[in-house]
């Protein structure tokens, strides 16, 4: 496979494109492998990878129902920042900023890692006391995280309304610099185009309909639309669809399925340095190597698995865009969608081992999981190769729900009193 | 100087002139052109330039599926738009547009650099390059890349203009004014149903507009259109114009977007500029029609190539000819007709070249007696001009073989490469496409929502077909309603329907490597980035899609899809349905974010709840917070004083005579019923049974996690009757919890639920003066602490009003909490603070409230709590019924993690040195000298200064700190580390003598 380089550019240039190759192959199922990953977004693709990488694994298919990043790694507004509250997640994710700052170099595939700087607004005493622990907690957790006054944000984000007369005046911030945007077809091409180079089945258009236990409980294979596959070791990372999957293995997962949409305007020079998010007034925005502004919303109020979402929670999100950037009343929004984002009861991921012998899962990541990528798929590979929790993601269990030992970052940002 | 206008042509008005500026040159146009009509009409044909090579390039269209006369348009102050669609801009006087994306000027754009480095730029090359050194990224490349993003630029001021929403409710809702949509529009009205007929031109239309030929019943085609739109007028038929269905969504809800001002040249004052409707239709009709296809060849994009059907409606709609001397290539009929009518208009036809080899033999005929030349089995190869086009390449091709060349010099180059049916709306509803090899496009197959589609849109070509299918589909919208209608039959004279053949790229004798065969225009996308995608394993049309960006343009693809499907496809060796069609989203043209957020701007960007007394706090000077929706009076400072000296005012004066505090923003609900007691007991974790009518508890809810979700104080009016206060921004949310509930769980039990916090003005009234202020306020009731003890409830006169009377405190001070009903508040308030001025009464906000109920160790949920603390970790084990059989959150109480040790628990926090402040929100250790990461054990919840205590005071949540009183603990800062000392929560009058009085 060529090596992807300036100078393999140049020379690809000059004779026409004509030699680049196939960046993964269109594999067809074999009869039996080591590892089974049942979903090709970045969580899945990505723990392949490190599984060939890091400990040699390759005897492994990564099986999606449509194509590769097809699912909410291809359409999440690509938000990454590791400022989380507890220490758990800080160090989850804080390993996933690490391995994102050299994943281009990693993967030989430039997934565009832009370290622009993650502003977060607070409107109310609320928010502001929500962000002084955060930061104060980061500040000790050696994560990158700091206040930045009305002013500062302003001077930090040119485009930003700081009037004391808006209807949610910005009381301040809180900025991660070290955090930013990456570009999410990359990740998972790039994922896809590495671990295939080392091996790796990845197997599109084939839903996997079941997976098989025997007769001592663990995990024999997966009944997909090509067949039965035979593997050992079983993880899905199917995001909205997990607990469907689960299901079939007779394990309840406490997962509830929302749409969650987002939209970018017509393109426009470079006017957004950084990216801003707001969860007083639900929406986040950053501008895009297009010139696109791209937008998240909220999560639509009823469960679903269609991907069409409603209109009234798009309208409230640029409404809302337009009152803290009151210049952008005038662009127009190019294009909106829905993805359909796996929530848990604490709002955290669910990441490693199961009951049943042979099954991990890794899900549950809602509207975030984007930004811990690769750190998810490193320490769930570590997970599956060696049977056991990695030190990172040990707190994550699917036991916690029961036991109620839960790591509520949604508590943690808590709600105005 | 117009040259190219034809006069007497048209729908403009030639006795009109309008003029605009285009680049700050005037230019002079007639009303009813659009910018780019009035453009081409002087003779200007360069309007933008591409995204990525920036190359110069004219309008494609005529219509909103233009992909490349991109302008800014503006109008004074604060309005300005980038991307506007010049082909869909009318003009009027004064407006300023300007052309994008070129620096220094449109003619002379030094970005056209990229243009001769273009085989560096093929698709993807971005994700093989910009990786070394790392560092080089943020320094370098990023912001190399990000400078070259985007066409226009931002609006750089606040928006002056206002948007408009509305809702609708229609029998059927039409989109498409052609003649299908026409003749749908007819036959439902004739059913005696209401009817909405939609469309996105400035007038109805459609196709007719283009078609002036044509006759309808022996009538000219303008004529019959005008007859028909006075009768469907008169059938009450809502026509609305200017107006694009954007969105189609669940059970038949449709999002249109009307265009209101922006073709005005003085839009009445405060008028809205753009109105969203949210219509919702028992039946919909989608007559979009069709989309005509560009041919795919070398140089198939310079200023001066357009399509062939838009030459025909910028010739036959505005009266303009594109060019004086004209070559068309195409591979379907309906270019032929474009070439007729431009000919008669007295542009030089130089040549049609037709792909196939046999062309409909009339329409050689008709060539033949024209004079024109005719090159049927043709292809092109390519062209040349620079800023427009000078000549185009032809070549024979015969049994595949691509003969020798030859040049026709033209100024305009009029192309077509077939039709596709507009199925956008169709596909946001999931409806199911097949695809017609005939017809070589995608139909409609399988349809989800309660919808018809009719005309071109599903692939009927031609007036009479639309009209007569039109008219089919309303009659089966009108059946599917239980209503008859009739339907009428036109005879169509002149109509020009027309078959063709679909091509992947043309055919060329030169290297296909070199070919700037276009695509997607605006993005750059030619055919050999969509071989390249492919043969770099892009399979699916998803991943050709993202990998080039073809149809991601703000065309939306309409250009693009089916030409980039047809080469996707041919590249795999596939059948386009394998390698399916690109979800298309909504909206369907772009869309002001004004319009979405409609009247939500502003201070009406969501409501701001203010009690009844918010009034008098702004009279006098208070303060204000925002907390939820509500505004709170935050402190009323006096003179001079800051925040700081005008809450320690407060507190003191509360503590030592009588304060008031506006309580009315707490959440009340009233729970009524035979089975009230039942239902409170299950929802709060208190016993409720035998709390005697006239007494209140205080009151915990837990979510069915076991942790604290709200609380608050509960009177019990009767034995069905309770009187329910929340926290200020859980009523909502609590109300909601216990609906559901109610309405799932425990549907048996008869109890109901009445929000009625807007319905009662509450004041507190605290402090040792409280009762000598309202005893003469009160009438038939008892209120001397034997009679009327701490935590009683009682109905009541008070000054005059129905009342309910709490004697309850959050202060640690005798206290009143009067609940009037909410007209009655301000009044009562004023009376209050009147008679109270004999006692120093002093009025107090939020701050104050917060310091006080601290001082006494008063959680506030959402602040000292944070959905992971149990009653226990709160130190309000008590509010728990040991003996109760259970209620919501009780199971999950006994879950492992909540009974650990080692749990955060709520404690008093006092600095060492007596003078610290700590921060709210800080973080606690043990240990102030280990290496970050630090262990944490907790956090600071509440920080004040406390003048009761004489020094500042903190509560924390802090691991086992029920066990750790008397614990030195630290809290590190940036600047310093902290000392402090674990305590109780009560940091005043810990006997509660002060509640006695
Ligand atoms: C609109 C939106 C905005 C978002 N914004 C952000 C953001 O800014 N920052 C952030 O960090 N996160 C964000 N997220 C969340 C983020 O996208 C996801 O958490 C993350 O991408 C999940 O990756 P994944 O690989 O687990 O899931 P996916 O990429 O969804 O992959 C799961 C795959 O499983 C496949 N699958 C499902 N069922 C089956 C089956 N039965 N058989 C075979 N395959 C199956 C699916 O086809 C899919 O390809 C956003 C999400 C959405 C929808």
């Amino acid at each position: 496979m060529t090596h992807f380089s300036a100078l393999s550019l140049l020379k690809n240039a000059l004779t026409g494109q004509k030699n680049w190759q196939a960046q993964w192959p269109d594999s067809q199922p074999k009869s039996e492998y080591d590892v089974v990953i049942v979903g090709a977004g970045g969580h899945g693709l990505g723990a392949a990878h490190y599984l060939a990488k890091e400990h040699g694994i390759t005897n492994v298919a990564v099986i999606d129902k449509g194509w590769l990043g097809g699912g909410n790694t291809g359409r999440n507004t690509t938000i990454i920042r590791s400022n989380y509250l507890y220490d758990e997640s800080a160090k989850l994710y804080d390993h996933a900023v690490d391995l994102w700052e050299g994943l281009s170099q990693d993967l030989n595939y430039n997934v565009m890692f832009s370290r622009r700087g993650v502003l977060m607004l607070a409107h109310n005493v609320h928010d502001v006391q929500s962000f002084q622990r955060h930061i104060h907690s980061n500040r000790l957790n050696g994560v990158d995280n700091r206040w930045l006054t009305p002013q500062e944000a302003k001077e930090f984000c040119p485009p930003l309304n700081i009037s004391p007369n808006a209807r949610y005046p910005v009381m301040g911030g809180a900025l991660q610099m070290r955090a930013g945007t990456a570009r999410h077809d990359a990740v998972a091409w790039g994922y896809a185009r590495s671990a295939s180079q080392r091996g790796v089945d990845i197997i599109q258009n084939c839903p996997v309909t079941a997976i098989r236990r025997g007769p001592d409980g663990s995990v024999e294979g997966v009944e997909t639309a090509k067949g039965f596959i035979r593997a050992k070791k079983v993880a899905v990372s199917a995001a909205g669809h997990t607990s469907v999957v689960m299901d079939s293995a007779g394990v309840r997962m406490p997962l509830e399925s929302y749409p969650l949409q987002a939209l970018v305007s017509e393109p426009i020079k470079p006017i957004f340095p950084c990216v801003v998010m707001s969860n007083t007034v639900h929406a986040y925005i950053s501008q895009s190597d297009k010139g696109e502004l791209v937008i998240g919303s909220g999560t639509d109020q009823y469960t679903s698995y269609s991907q069409r979402g409603g209109l009234p929670l798009i309208e409230h999100t640029v409404a809302a865009i337009c009152e803290i950037f009151p210049i952008f009343n005038r662009m127009r929004m190019l294009r909106k969608w829905g993805g359909i984002v796996d929530v848990t009861p604490d709002r955290s991921p669910i990441l490693g081992t199961t009951p049943v012998p042979g099954l991990y899962v890794n899900c549950g990541w809602g509207t975030g999981g984007f930004k811990a990528t690769p750190g998810a798929a490193h320490t769930l590979a570590w997970t599956i190769a060696k049977g056991t929790p990695h030190d990172i993601n040990a707190p994550f269990t699917l036991d916690r729900f029961r036991t109620g030992r839960l790591i509520d970052e949604a508590a943690a940002a808590a709600v105005a009193h | 100087m117009t040259t190219f206008r034809v006069p007497g042509r048209g729908r403009v008005l030639h006795n009109r002139p309008v003029s605009f500026t285009f680049d700050g040159m005037t230019y002079q146009g007639l009303e009813g052109d659009t910018v780019a009509s009035a453009l081409i009409a002087n003779g200007v044909q360069l309007m933008g330039r591409s995204f990525k090579y920036h190359r110069p390039r004219g309008p494609m269209a005529a219509g909103s599926e233009e992909p490349n006369a991109l302008i800014g348009t503006r109008r004074g102050k604060g309005r300005f738009e980038p991307n506007t669609r010049a082909t869909v801009q009318e003009i009027w006087n004064g407006l300023e547009t300007n052309s994008q994306n070129k620096y220094p000027s449109l003619k002379f754009d030094v970005g056209a650099i990229n243009d001769r480095a273009y085989m560096l730029f093929s698709a993807g090359f971005y994700y093989k390059t910009f990786m070394w050194p790392r560092s080089f990224w943020d320094k370098y490349y990023e912001p190399f890349i990000r400078a070259a993003a985007g066409l226009g630029v931002s609006p750089s001021e606040p928006d002056p203009d206002n948007y408009a929403s509305r809702y609708l409710h229609t029998d059927v809702l039409i989109i498409g004014a052609g003649p299908a949509g026409l003749a749908s529009a007819r036959a439902a009205a004739t059913a005696g149903l209401r009817v909405t007929l939609v469309d996105e031109n400035s007038e109805p239309g459609g196709t007719l507009l283009s078609e002036p030929q044509a006759s309808l019943d022996g009538t000219p085609a303008w004529d019959w259109l005008s007859a028909e739109l006075d009768a469907l007028t008169d059938l009450d038929v809502r026509i609305m114009t200017r107006t694009t269905a954007i969105g189609y969504y669940h059970q038949n809800m449709i999002a249109l977007c009307q265009k209101l001002t922006d073709h005005q040249e003085k839009p009445a004052e405060g008028a809205p500029r753009e109105r969203m409707w949210r219509v919702r239709a028992k039946q919909v009709i989608l007559a979009q029609g069709a989309l005509e296809k560009p041919l795919v060849f070398d140089g198939n994009d310079r200023p001066g190539v357009m399509l062939a059907g838009s030459a025909q409606t910028y010739l036959n709609r505005y009266g303009v000819r594109v060019g004086n001397k004209a070559v068309i290539v195409t591979s379907h009929d309906s270019a032929w007709y474009a070439a007729f009518d431009l000919a008669s208009a007295g542009t030089q036809i130089e040549a049609i070249v037709d792909t196939r080899p046999t062309p409909n033999a009339d329409l050689i005929k008709e060539a033949a007696a024209r004079g024109i030349t005719v090159l049927p089995g043709h292809t092109a190869t390519g062209t040349s001009g620079r800023l427009r086009i000078k000549s185009v390449r032809v070549n024979k091709v015969e049994n595949g073989k691509v003969l020798n060349a030859r040049n026709i010099s033209c100024d305009s180059l009029l192309i077509c490469g077939g039709w596709t049916p507009t199925l956008h709306l169709f596909s946001h509803t999931k409806g199911s496409l097949k695809w017609d090899d005939e017809s070589q496009t995608f139909l409609p197959d399988r349809i989800t929502e309660e919808c018809q589609i009719a005309g071109a849109g599903r692939g009927l070509w031609g007036i009479a077909s639309a009209l007569n299918d039109g008219a089919v589909m309303g009659a089966a919208a009108a059946k599917a309603l239980g209503k008859s209608a009739t339907t009428q039959t036109v005879t169509v004279a002149n109509d020009r329907p027309g078959t063709g053949e679909s091509h992947t790229e043309l055919p060329t004798d030169l290297d296909p490597g070199k070919a700037r065969a276009f695509v997607d225009y605006q993005n750059d996308v030619t055919a050999k980035d969509l071989r390249l995608a492919v043969r770099e394993g892009m399979r699916s049309i998803e991943h050709v899609k993202r990998y080039t960006t073809n149809g991601m343009a703000t065309d939306q693809g309409k250009m693009s899809n089916i030409n980039g499907l047809n080469i996707a496809a041919d590249a795999l060796g596939k059948k386009q349905p394998e390698v399916g069609l690109t979800t298309f989203r909504p909206p369907y043209t772009p869309t002001s974010f004004g319009a979405f957020a409609g009247y939500h701007k502003g201070e009406h960007f969501e409501v701001t709840r203010k009690t009844p007394i918010d009034s008098w706090a702004e009279e006098n000077g208070a303060v204000f917070e925002p907390v939820s929706l509500w505004r709170r009076a935050w402190y009323f400072p006096k003179d001079g004083e800051d925040m700081d000296a005008a809450v320690r005012r407060e507190c003191r004066e509360t503590r030592k005579s009588l304060g008031m505090f506006d309580a009315s923003t707490l959440g009340k609900i009233e729970v009524v019923g035979p089975d009230a007691v039942e239902f409170m007991n299950r929802m709060y974790t208190n016993p409720w049974t035998k709390l005697a009518p006239g007494r209140t508890r205080y009151g915990l809810l837990l979510g069915d996690d076991g942790f604290i979700r709200d609380d608050g104080v509960i009177g019990r009016l009767s034995d069905d009757r309770f009187h329910i206060t929340t926290t200020t921004g859980g009523a909502a949310r609590v109300l909601n919890m216990m609906e559901d509930y109610l309405q799932t769980e425990w549907p048996d039990l008869k109890v109901w639920l009445t929000s009625t916090t807007e319905q009662w003005s509450t004041i507190a009234l605290n402090g040792p003066n409280a009762r000598n202020l309202i005893e003469p306020f009160v009438e038939g009731l008892d209120i001397s602490d034997a009679a009327f003890p701490h935590m009683s409830i009682a109905e009541c006169t008070f000054a005059g009003f129905p009342a309910r009377l709490f004697r309850v405190s959050f202060t640690g001070e005798l206290g009143f909490e009067i609940n009037v009903p909410a007209r009655h508040g301000r009044a009562l308030w004023e009376k209050l603070f009147d008679a109270g001025q004999k006692y120093d009464i002093c009025p107090y906000g939020t701050e104050t409230m917060h310091v006080l109920r601290a001082e006494k160790g008063f959680i506030i949920v959402g602040q000292d709590t944070d959905g992971t603390v149990t009653p226990y970790d709160a130190g309000a084990g008590w509010a728990i019924g040991k003996n109760k059989p259970d209620f919501v959150g009780m199971r999950a109480l006994n879950r492992p993690d909540l009974t650990a040790e080692g749990r955060k628990q709520l404690v008093g926090l006092l600095t060492e040195d007596g003078t610290s402040k700590l921060e709210e929100g800080a973080q606690i250790v043990l240990d102030p000298n280990q290496p970050i990461p630090m262990k944490m054990v907790g956090h600071v919840t509440s920080s004040y200064h406390s003048d009761a205590a004489g020094r500042p005071i903190a509560l924390a949540l802090v691991e086992g700190g029920h066990g750790k009183t008397g614990d030195t603990v630290y809290i590190p800062m940036p600047d310093r580390t902290i000392k402090a000392t674990i305590t109780g929560t009560t940091f005043y009058d810990p006997e509660g003598a002060r509640l006695k009085l």
